[in-house]
């Protein structure tokens, strides 16, 4: 029996140390598949581990374990295989979701079924709370990004206030709960708190910052798993959770710094509370385009780039993309791909997506890189981006995005802009770069646009 | 207060164990290429699943008559390992492509 425990306890060791070392590994590109690997195998040997632990004193109820895990592990591979390259932020935010869920599900189950001392009630609570916001938040960040839900259907009159009162709400009934002890009825009125609350704190937050929000819920799983850790005693999910937690957090500020915000700004949403002068102008007129004129203008300049944006995956224009571009090389055409850090729903989005339809990987340039070709391109392409290019960022105090990086296409000697209509991007606000002198507008889906640019070329 | 006292002086080194790991989870991560942000977001919400020991510790542990344990307890497992599975698979996905690309 010793011999076993010892054995259990170091197989919590190496799977607690694969975890820090995948996300070491997820950290650079050669590694970053090797790392998941190793994470995966930390996750299993953390499983068999402790389902093998004898100091686990039960009925066991293996039927009931192996149950939900094969249920479980069906549901989660088929969502996994079957989802759209596209639709992956939405099923990461879904994936953080049901964590978030588990989390305050074993923390009811804790403080209902366990005699807990106060310290134990406070983790627990502390737990639930943690756990239930990352679920509906993630929840409603999903919605938000697959379009389902837009910001002014859930966004109050006010709903800063209203979400810091509901904050106070919130800490003082955890207080209580603490102090006074619970009863069943009220730790069901602090998790339905709980959960409004998470929805609530999302609400306000600007669709096109739903990725940041995700990282940030990510760790708030990862804390949460972290606190169960401390109920059950078990070091490998005070490790992981911790690690998560904290990475989380890195992250959402590296994300944050990708756009030029600060934490602060994202969270109180910025983006759906400030309109911006531009947004009101509505009297100017854009110039519109065709395939046949774009397809002369492309065939015969010397250096294209393109910006993909969010109307790229939507269309599934990938690899209609990197036909055109094959057919543009072929005619001596040097085309390359400016990659903006926050194009898409989540950064490296695009990256993801290009790499999908064997776009090589040094035409893809960086923000800097991108914005000193720029000026030396002949023709700029943008395909469904919006305010990862609009000049408002560089030039516009009022604008809600002003401030953040932005490719400065107008730079480049023509700019065409494939959209589908004139409506402002997912910041909500209206891009003056339509109305440049430079911009012909060329309306549509983006993938119908390329192919019809494909044939015009090709015809040429 | 006392309890919490005696919780602290009780599990001081799992608080130890705690701050270490923040410390170390800060500096795995300062530094990524913008490129990796989402699939490293992705690989980092699968590890959070590792709540799912948890359900089982708690399954585990419970009478075979407990039906209120065993039910949200087999629904924490799955929703745990959704989590585990779909993240991993999905973190592979995205990385794959990345791998394709390079040769």
């Amino acid at each position: 029996m010793i011999i076993q425990n010892t054995l259990v306890d170091i197989a919590y060791l190496i799977g607690a140390v694969s975890f820090v070392w995948g996300l070491r590994l997820l950290g650079s590109p050669d590694t970053a598949r090797k790392g998941n690997t190793y994470a995966a195998f930390g996750m299993g040997l953390g499983i068999i581990a402790v389902l093998l632990d004898a100091r686990i004193i039960g009925d066991g109820n293996y039927l009931w374990i192996v149950g939900g895990m094969a249920v479980g592990s069906i549901i989660g591979w088929l969502a996994a295989k079957k989802i759209q390259m596209t639709a992956m932020p939405q099923m990461v935010s879904i994936f953080n979701g049901l964590g978030g869920a588990c989390a305050a599900i074993l923390s009811i189950v804790e403080i209902m079924t366990q005699d807990l001392d106060k310290g134990g009630l406070v983790i627990s609570l502390f737990a639930l709370l943690i756990g239930a916001i990352a679920f509906t938040g993630s929840m409603l960040a999903y919605l938000k990004l697959d379009g389902k839900i837009w910001d002014s259907q859930v966004t109050w009159p006010k709903h800063n206030i209203i979400n810091q009162v509901l904050l106070l709400l919130t800490v003082a009934f955890f207080i209580y709960l603490v102090i006074a002890g619970h009863t069943t009825g009220l730790l069901i009125g602090f998790l339905v708190l709980s959960l409004f609350y998470g929805w609530s704190f999302v609400a306000p937050i600007g669709g096109a910052d739903m990725p940041v929000v995700i990282s940030l819920l990510n760790s708030f799983t990862g804390i949460s798993a972290a606190a169960a850790g401390l109920i059950y005693g078990s070091n490998f999910m005070l490790v992981g959770g911790i690690l998560v937690g904290a990475s989380g957090t890195i992250l959402t500020v590296l994300m944050c710094q990708a756009m030029n915000r600060s934490l602060f700004n994202v969270l109180i949403g910025g983006f759906s509370a400030a309109g911006g002068a531009a947004a009101a102008d509505g009297d100017q007129v854009a110039k519109s385009t065709n395939a046949i004129d774009s397809a002369i203008l492309l065939n015969y300049s010397s250096s294209v780039m393109f910006v993909p944006g969010y109307g790229l995956a939507v269309a599934q224009a990938q690899k209609a993309l990197k036909e055109l571009d094959d057919l543009l090389e072929s005619n001596g055409v040097d085309v390359k791909y400016a990659i903006h850090p926050v194009a898409g729903r989540m950064p490296g989005h695009m990256n993801v997506l290009l790499a999908e339809a064997d776009v090589p990987y040094p035409k893809l340039l960086d923000l800097d890189d991108a914005n000193a070709a720029l000026p030396s391109t002949d023709v700029v392409v943008i395909v469904g981006a919006n305010d990862v290019v609009n000049p408002a960022a560089n030039d516009d105090p009022s604008s809600s995005i002003y401030g953040m990086p932005v490719l400065n296409v107008w730079e480049a000697k023509h700019v065409i802009v494939m959209k589908r209509s004139m409506s402002p991007g997912y910041a909500g606000i209206q891009n003056q770069l339509f109305f440049h002198e430079k911009t012909k507008m060329f309306f549509g889906d983006a993938k119908d646009s390329i192919q019809k640019l494909t044939s015009e070329v090709k015809n040429l | 207060m006392e309890s919490f006292m005696q919780f602290i002086s009780d599990n001081l080194l799992m608080i130890y164990l705690l701050i270490f790991t923040v410390i170390l989870g800060f500096e795995v991560i300062s530094k990524v290429p913008t490129v990796l942000h989402t699939p490293l977001m992705s690989g980092a919400n699968a590890i959070s699943g590792v709540i799912i020991v948890g359900a089982i510790i708690l399954i585990r542990r419970s009478a075979s008559d407990d039906m209120f344990s065993l039910i949200l307890g087999s629904i924490a497992i799955t929703l745990g390992m959704i989590n585990v599975v779909g993240g991993f698979a999905v973190t592979d996905r995205m990385l794959e492509m990345f791998k394709k690309k390079k040769k």
